[in-house]
Formats: structure tokens, C-alpha cells, sequence
């Protein structure tokens, strides 16, 4: 059988971990990609300064689920200086492929939420 | 019946469906996208540039006049095309959102004033609908929808309501790039007109795909791209009434489309060039000129009865899969246009694993959200057929969905 995304991959897309979402979050904030409807929404609480707890929801394909499941496990723990020096490579990283540039905005997608959800903390 | 179609010898006209993609032959199903290219038209072009190529209309030089006669006489091919009675009624844009952009901007700007009305449908692509939205915000006009039934057609009989009013433009498309459906143009246009509207189509899923004659729809304007007809990119035509481009003030301005320029004032130059500001895509124009000449060889009618045969056969075998949805008519109300969805595997999810299968196919919106969010949809998949496209082909697209749902679903 063919492999289409690697087995870590499809086991945080079916069972995603961190979905929901926060009442008392510091950070909360939602986005669309644009290309295809999908939105992912993260929910984050700090305490002095660090991820105590992070939560995503919405709706996506396979990767933009994936990365957002996998976001949310890394950044706990993290501070908001750390989390603000998060890159695009870091999410092919924890994803463990390259993707070209329509199907990256997918994956991207989370990430992108993050660093607007970090900007308003900053407001 | 026997038009002596063979979409196996038409394939060997199109060099890129001979390749193999992730190790399988090609199967190329995002036509309403773009289309792919013919030899004769990649070779038109290239012996364009080798043997003729200069700038258009002002040399006086052997190339130039080469090279304006080349460029007109793909105006003239257009024209003959959907049977404009009138050369000058074709202006050469880069594709049809420029060609719509157009119209918003000149007659738009000149006939469309506080409280006027123009009607658009809920089905039309950002390109038809984008340009209208703006030009009413700026003019302080209102825009209106005419809109659909849960099937994906138009509901016409509220056509005659919605009209009732200060209404200057109806703008429509002619077959949706979502639902394939065939919109009624001809109907819109005799009613619109007696409400003493005008009416702009959106021909751009239409003229590649079946016969189109702007005489019997009766439209004033109409917009389509060079490259979803085996044309180059870069070169599109906006159709527009005589009459009407006549009066309409010029959209770009620079070279090329004056008649005198004085220090204080000029005089526009006459049509189609006080339309064609600056230097024109001259060899793609002449590479939709020997697209057309090859779409016609091998027949419009042909064309949409193979694409039309070949949807309902989709269709069919699409909705035998558990979990496949279908959006819009049925097929004999559409062009060769299919979008549906698989139940749990999200639209990218699928055009990717159909990519690993050498299945190109479209994934999204189709730049057509307010039709999305109408039909209460996230985003669909897409398939669109051409003229070189098989039956073995939607027998290959049926498996690969089938192989996606095995191995995607949880
Ligand atoms: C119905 C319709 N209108 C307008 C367009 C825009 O065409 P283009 O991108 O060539 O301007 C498309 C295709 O994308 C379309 O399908």
C-alpha cells in the first residue's frame, strides 16, 4: 500500500492532540487559508511568561490538523520570546517533510496564527 | 453517431500528456483552470518570434508590419469565433479578469451612479463579482444577487422581480466553474434588455468548450482567456458592442491607443487600440489565433458533445463510490465540469493522493466562496474536462478516489 503521509503524521491527524479551547486564554486568535476555507484556531494560556497550556480547533486537511496538533504539543513550556522565534522550518521539522509552496501554506497555517496571536499579546 | 472524434489522436497533438507523473501517465483533470497547449500553437509561436517578431503599429519597417498583420489577423479569427459581426468589438486583454476589470472601470465608472442597481448571480467566480463589488462601493450603487436553488441553477423566476428597477448591468456567467451548470444567456439577456439593462457574460468556462455566438446570445459584453482554449497566457479577449466601446473612455492610458497627444490634451485613438494601451501580448495573441484555428479543425460541437459524454460517465461512476457527493445539475444541465467531496478526506487531502497517481485535479474554493458558503460547502474537489481527455481516464480518476478513501480513512 502506498504511503501517502508518514504514519506519525495520520496518528496526529486522527487523533489530534490539545483540541479545544480555553476560557481563560491569553492568547486567542483564529485564521482562514484563503485557498481552501480551512481555519484553525489556537488558544493559549501563559503563566510569568511561559506556555502553561495550549489548545487548537477548527477544520483543515491532513496537514494543517497535523502541524496545529503537533504546535501545540511543542510550544508548552516555551517562552513567549521562544515561541515568537518560531520559523517555517520548524514546522517541516516536527512534520519530518519538505512541501511545496501551495501545500505548504496548509501546514504553515498554524504557525501563521501563532505569530498573529503573539503580536496582539504585544498590543 | 460517428463525428470521426478520436480523443487518442487529439492526445498526440498535446506534447505534455505524454509524460508520466509520480510514475504514472499524466492524467490531466484541471482544464477549467487552464488548458493544456498543442503543438500547432507552441509552434506558432515560437515561428512568430523566430521569423516575424517585432512591436505592433508603429514600424514602418517589414517586421513591424509582419507582426501587426500577424496580431490582427488573430483579432479576426477571434471575431469569426463567436461570430462578432464587427473586428473591432474584440479587445485583447490579458485574460477575463482583465477584460471584466475593464468594463467595471470604463462604462462602469460612466454609466453607474448612486442607487443604480447591478444584478450579479450567487454562482459567479471573484472575477465577475470583485469588479461589480467595488464599482458599487465607490459609486454608491447597489449590488444584487440572483440567486440559486439548493441544485446549483439559477433561480430564474426571480429574475423578472429583481430586474424591476434602477438595474444598468446584469453580469453572468455563462457555465460555472464550480457546477458546470449552463446558464440560460440567451433568456437573461431578452429579459434584461426589456428592463432596459445591459448585460455582461462571464464566457469564460463557455467559449473553450462549446459553440458560443455573441449574435444569438444578444449580450453587450462578454469576457474569456486564451489559455483555458489551447491559447498561450497573457492573452484574453473582452468582446464589447461597438457602439458601446465607441462611448466607453479609455481604461489604461499611455502608447499606443492615442490619436494626438498635445500638451494639454488628447484624442483617444479609435477601437480596439484606444483599449490596448501599451504594448500588447503579440505572439500569445497570435498563439490564441492558431488555437482557435485548431479548436475549430476539430469542431466545437465535437468538443462539448466528447466533454458532455464523458461528464455523465464520471458522474456515474463517481457517485457508485460510498461517500461521494456531487454538487449541481445533473449532467445533462452542465458542461464538462465536476465538483464533490468525499466524506472524511478534505478536498487537499485528496487532490494529493490523486497526485501521487498522476491525477491532476483542482482542490478548494475555485475562487468562488460565496458559492460555497451558499451551498453550506468547505471547500470542494474539482474535476474538468477537455477535449483530449478518455474514458480510461475517468476510469483511472474512479480508482485513485477509491485508493484514497483506503488509504486516508481512519
Ligand atoms: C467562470 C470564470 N470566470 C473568470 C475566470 C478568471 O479567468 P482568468 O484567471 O483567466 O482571468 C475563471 C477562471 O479562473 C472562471 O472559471
Amino acid at each position: 500500500m502506498e504511503v501517502l503521509y508518514c504514519e506519525h503524521i495520520l496518528d496526529h491527524y486522527r487523533y489530534p492532540r490539545n483540541e479545544g479551547v480555553l476560557e481563560d486564554a491569553d492568547i486567542s486568535h483564529q485564521r482562514d487559508n484563503p485557498l481552501c476555507g480551512d481555519m484553525i484556531r489556537l488558544d493559549i494560556r501563559l503563566k510569568d511568561g511561559v506556555v502553561e497550556e495550549a489548545r487548537f480547533s477548527g477544520r483543515g486537511c491532513v496537514l494543517s490538523i497535523a502541524a496545529a496538533s503537533m504546535l501545540t504539543e511543542e510550544i508548552v513550556g516555551r517562552s513567549v520570546a521562544e515561541l515568537e522565534a518560531y520559523q517555517d522550518e520548524d514546522i517541516f521539522r516536527l512534520l519530518g517533510i519538505t512541501l511545496g509552496p501551495v501545500r505548504a501554506r496548509c501546514a504553515l497555517l498554524p504557525l501563521q496564527v501563532l505569530k498573529e496571536g503573539l503580536s496582539q499579546l504585544a498590543r | 453517431m460517428d463525428t470521426g472524434f478520436d480523443p487518442l489522436t487529439i492526445r498526440a497533438d498535446f506534447p505534455v500528456l505524454a509524460r508520466e507523473v509520480n510514475g504514472r501517465p499524466l492524467v490531466y483533470l484541471d482544464n477549467a483552470a487552464s488548458s493544456q497547449k498543442p503543438q500547432v500553437v507552441l509552434e506558432a509561436v515560437a515561428a512568430f518570434y523566430r521569423h516575424h517578431y517585432a512591436a505592433v503599429r508603429r514600424g514602418v519597417y517589414t517586421l513591424s508590419e509582419e507582426a501587426t498583420a500577424a496580431y490582427e489577423e488573430a483579432r479576426d479569427k477571434v471575431a469569426a469565433f463567436i461570430n462578432a459581426p464587427d473586428r473591432r468589438s474584440i479587445v485583447f486583454t490579458r485574460n477575463t479578469t482583465e477584460a471584466i476589470n475593464l468594463v467595471a472601470h470604463t462604462w462602469g465608472r460612466a454609466n453607474v451612479g448612486p442607487g443604480d442597481r447591478i444584478l450579479v448571480t450567487e454562482m459567479e467566480h471573484h472575477s465577475n463579482l470583485l469588479p461589480w463589488m467595488l464599482l458599487c462601493q465607490e459609486v454608491g450603487a447597489e449590488l444584487v444577487y440572483l440567486p440559486i436553488t439548493d441544485g446549483g441553477r439559477l433561480e430564474l423566476p426571480q429574475l423578472e422581480r429583481l430586474l424591476d428597477g434602477p438595474v444598468r448591468l446584469v453580469a453572468v456567467t455563462h457555465v460555472s466553474n464550480v457546477l458546470g451548470t449552463v446558464n440560460p444567456v440567451q433568456a437573461i439577456v431578452a429579459q434584461a434588455h426589456a428592463a432596459g439593462a445591459l448585460v455582461l457574460v462571464d464566457a469564460a468556462q463557455s467559449v473553450p468548450h462549446m459553440p458560443v455566438d455573441v449574435g444569438v446570445l444578444g449580450c453587450d459584453f462578454m469576457a474569456f482567456s486564451g489559455h483555458k482554449m489551447c491559447g498561450p497566457t497573457g492573452c484574453g479577449v473582452l468582446y464589447g458592442r461597438v457602439e458601446l466601446l465607441e462611448h466607453m473612455p479609455p481604461f489604461l492610458v499611455g502608447g499606443g491607443m492615442i490619436e494626438r497627444v498635445g500638451f494639454t490634451g488628447v484624442s483617444w485613438a479609435s477601437l480596439p487600440e484606444k483599449f490596448e494601451a501599451g504594448t500588447p501580448a503579440i505572439a500569445e495573441a497570435v498563439g490564441l489565433g492558431a488555437a482557435v484555428d485548431y479548436l475549430e479543425r476539430v469542431g466545437m460541437e465535437a468538443i462539448h458533445a466528447h466533454e458532455k459524454a464523458l461528464t455523465a460517465y464520471a458522474m456515474e461512476s463517481l457517485a457508485a463510490l460510498p461517500g461521494v457527493r456531487l454538487i449541481g445539475p445533473p449532467a445533462e444541465e452542465r458542461s464538462g465540469v465536476i465538483a464533490f467531496t468525499v466524506a472524511s478526506i478534505h478536498p487537499h487531502d485528496l487532490a494529493y493522493a490523486l497526485d501521487r497517481q498522476g491525477i491532476a485535479i483542482r482542490a478548494g474554493l475555485h475562487c468562488a466562496q460565496p458559492l460555497h458558503e451558499r451551498l453550506g460547502l468547505a471547500a470542494t474537489a474539482r474535476v474538468s474536462f477537455y477535449l483530449y481527455n478518455t474514458r480510461e481516464e475517468v476510469e483511472r480518476l474512479v480508482s485513485a478516489v477509491w485508493n484514497a478513501q483506503r488509504w486516508l480513512a481512519g
